[in-house]
């Protein structure tokens, strides 16, 4: 019995098979990857006909007039992106340096669980969180503060009413949402510095600072952009935790303080009763948000080609 | 443990009836979420009462209609009427099922429920943004009783596309030329200022967090976050408070006999104690039914909802649909539903 199963499959076919299944599953992502820009453009040709490249353009958003614009929508995404990530980089970055210089190792350990923990809240937590508590929190205290103590209304960016809801608010939560990723990363980047590096510079008499800037940051410059992409990546996207607190209106940022809409926060509020038109502008609004995150991952692929061939050079 | 057993005897119960094939019509709707407390409570009664199970997925009155067009759904539920071309287009028929209120609620310090009074014009100036503080002349002049503070009006409005926000700016289309003429009436507008929250409990914590806010609900979620209401100018002139007893006055006032389809706009009202903004929520279901029991089993559970079933609508602060009503619905029913080319029994008990 044995002895037939074993001529039944001989191991040139066995080794055929394997590769083949092996393929196919490798080629199934990018199927999908594929499907999903099919299927999004499809669905979205009735909206390119109709408004054509103003689409992207118009900040128009009327519902009763059918008229419909991804101007707000991708303004307000790449607004709260940018707070968030301007917030998160550096502070990601000094986090992961304490703990990986200076930091006792027990207290290291410790919070990085912490920080990795953070990572693994959902993101409708953040949002009821900063719904109940950032909220109110920030148009009783934050943002009267900067307005008012910190006279920062003279700026247009801190200028005009505020409620709580809005630009800052998202960013910062979403900062606080993409922090434990930065982070993470920009540890194991530090740790992954050759010791031997660091203690000759220390040798050669350079502050706790000069080797960081001069010898973690070069070495590690790839992690680091790495880390950054990966946070950019998420806070692009993320719907729940700005859902809540961005406000919920077709309108282009002025100021910090105005409630507006992203791109994800719009397709969520809208396409259970959308029909017609509408549903194709946001079938649209979501192939743009595919192309920015594509856009974002060639940008890092680039970037981080480029920094290592300079560093090769080097 | 106790429940155990009960919940266990339960679905083995339904679970015979269903395999007996004696009332084994399951129903299926979709739509408004409105209404769907009620809804809830009605499918649960009506199957321990008949066995028919009735499914209802509450996904909004816009995804209602397209359901029962596609006729995955054997009825579909809607805040906003359809006009009567659009019913025939697709052999369809439309009837009211309950009516309720839509209040306005604020979170002004100092403002306690049903003390502040707003008429309609005004109110289409906050929403439009012409009125931008508490203090304004135009708010003063209707309150003189109330001291009102020097705070920024904020609006909250829904986000999402929504029945009661058809209600609320049908409401304001009426009442503000200035509305009708810059926004105009659907499930989700162009909105001139504020904020969004999502679905009902949304915009009530939005007021609730928001001092100096103002925004829209269904009654019920004002009575369960315990904001407090408005009074408004009704067409009549008098000042009403929103509670059962004036939608009630809105509902009776209306000329349903003469209604094409029973397209009705329940807003804005005649009678002296008419809630002006009022909604009824429909039913639509098609005049040609494929399956005559299953036509049967619908009939009687609507009629059930009206007479039986009316009671729980109360309950739940809903205003059930008057007697003369249900009647002309009876009479429709009897005109323009057919199963089989005869029309449908839905009144036998068996």
């Amino acid at each position: 019995m044995e002895n037939s199963k074993k001529q039944l499959i001989s191991p040139d076919a066995a080794d055929q098979f394997f590769k083949i299944t092996t393929a196919v599953c490798a080629l199934l992502a990018a199927v999908v990857m594929f499907g999903f820009f099919i299927q999004l453009f499809w669905s979205s040709i009735p909206a390119i006909k109709e408004f054509g490249l103003d689409f992207l353009t118009s900040s128009e958003w009327d519902p009763v007039k059918n008229l419909y614009g991804a101007m707000p929508a991708i303004a307000g995404t790449l607004v709260t992106t940018a707070i968030a990530v301007v917030i998160a980089v550096p502070l990601s970055f000094i986090v992961a340096m304490f703990l990986v210089e200076t930091a006792p190792p027990a207290l290291s350990h410790t919070l990085s669980h912490a920080i990795d923990l953070l990572a693994a809240i959902p993101s409708i937590i953040y949002g009821m969180w900063g719904l109940f508590i950032f909220v109110p929190f920030m148009q009783d205290h934050v943002q009267p503060f900067l307005a008012n103590t910190l006279h920062l209304k003279i700026i247009p960016l801190f200028a005009g009413e505020y409620n709580g809801f809005g630009f800052l608010t998202s960013g910062i939560i979403l900062a606080v949402m993409i922090l434990p990723f930065i982070c993470a990363v920009m540890r194991d980047v530090f740790r992954m510095v050759p010791p031997v590096l660091k203690e000759s510079a220390f040798g050669a008499g350079a502050t706790s600072w000069e080797v960081t800037l001069d010898i973690t940051m070069r070495y590690g410059a790839r992690g680091l952009l790495g880390a950054i992409f990966l946070g950019l990546g998420r806070a692009v996207g993320e719907t729940m935790a700005v859902l809540f607190v961005i406000g919920n209106v077709q309108k282009m940022p002025t100021s910090l303080y105005q409630a507006g809409t992203t791109i994800s926060a719009t397709l969520a509020n809208n396409f259970a009763e959308a029909q017609g038109v509408f549903r194709s502008a946001l079938f649209e609004l979501g192939l743009i948000l595919l192309v920015i995150s594509f856009l974002i991952q060639v940008l890092a692929q680039f970037w981080l080609n480029r920094v290592s061939r300079q560093m090769g050079e080097k | 443990m106790n429940w155990f057993k009960k919940t266990a005897g339960l679905s083995i119960v339904a679970g015979l009836t269903a395999v007996s094939g004696f009332c084994a019509e399951t129903i299926n709707g979709a739509g408004a979420s409105f209404p769907e407390p009620v809804y809830r409570v009605w499918t649960y009664n009506f199957q321990k009462a008949t066995g028919t199970r009735i499914n209802y997925q509450s996904v909004g009155s816009g995804a209602g209609i397209n359901q029962i067009k596609s006729k995955t759904v054997d009825f579909g539920a809607t805040d906003n009427p359809l006009k009567l071309e659009e019913l025939e287009k697709d052999g369809l028929m439309q009837f009211p099922m309950l009516m309720g209120g839509v209040v306005i609620v604020v979170n002004v310090p100092g403002v306690e429920i049903n003390q502040l009074k707003l008429d309609g014009e005004t109110v289409g100036n906050i929403f439009l943004g012409n009125i931008k503080n508490w203090n304004d002349q135009a708010i003063a002049k209707l309150n003189p009783e109330l001291k009102l503070p020097d705070l920024p009006v904020t609006v909250v409005h829904r986000s999402d596309s929504s029945g009661t926000t058809w209600i609320f700016t049908d409401y304001l289309t009426k009442v503000s030329a200035d509305w009708k003429k810059d926004v105009g009436c659907d499930k989700s507008v162009k909105w001139p200022v504020g904020i969004g929250g999502q679905k009902n409990p949304g915009v009530c914590n939005n007021v609730q967090k928001v001092k100096g806010s103002i925004g829209y609900v269904e009654y019920t979620y004002a009575l369960e976050s315990k904001l407090p209401t408005v009074m408004l100018k009704n067409r009549d002139g008098n000042f009403v408070k929103p509670e059962i007893s004036t939608f009630q006055a809105a509902g009776a006032n209306a000329d349903w006999q003469n209604a094409p389809a029973f397209y009705m706009e329940l807003n804005d009202q005649p009678g002296k104690d008419s809630w002006p903004i009022t909604g009824a929520t429909f039913i639509l279901i098609y005049k040609n039914q494929e399956n005559k029991a299953k036509a049967e089993a619908m009939l009687k559970y609507f009629k059930w909802c009206f007479t039986e079933g009316a009671q729980s609508a109360t309950n739940l602060k809903y205003v059930p649909i008057p007697e003369n009503v249900f009647n002309l619905v009876k009479s429709a029913w009897d005109k323009s539903v057919v199963a089989d080319g005869k029309p449908v029994n839905y009144k036998s008990e068996e």
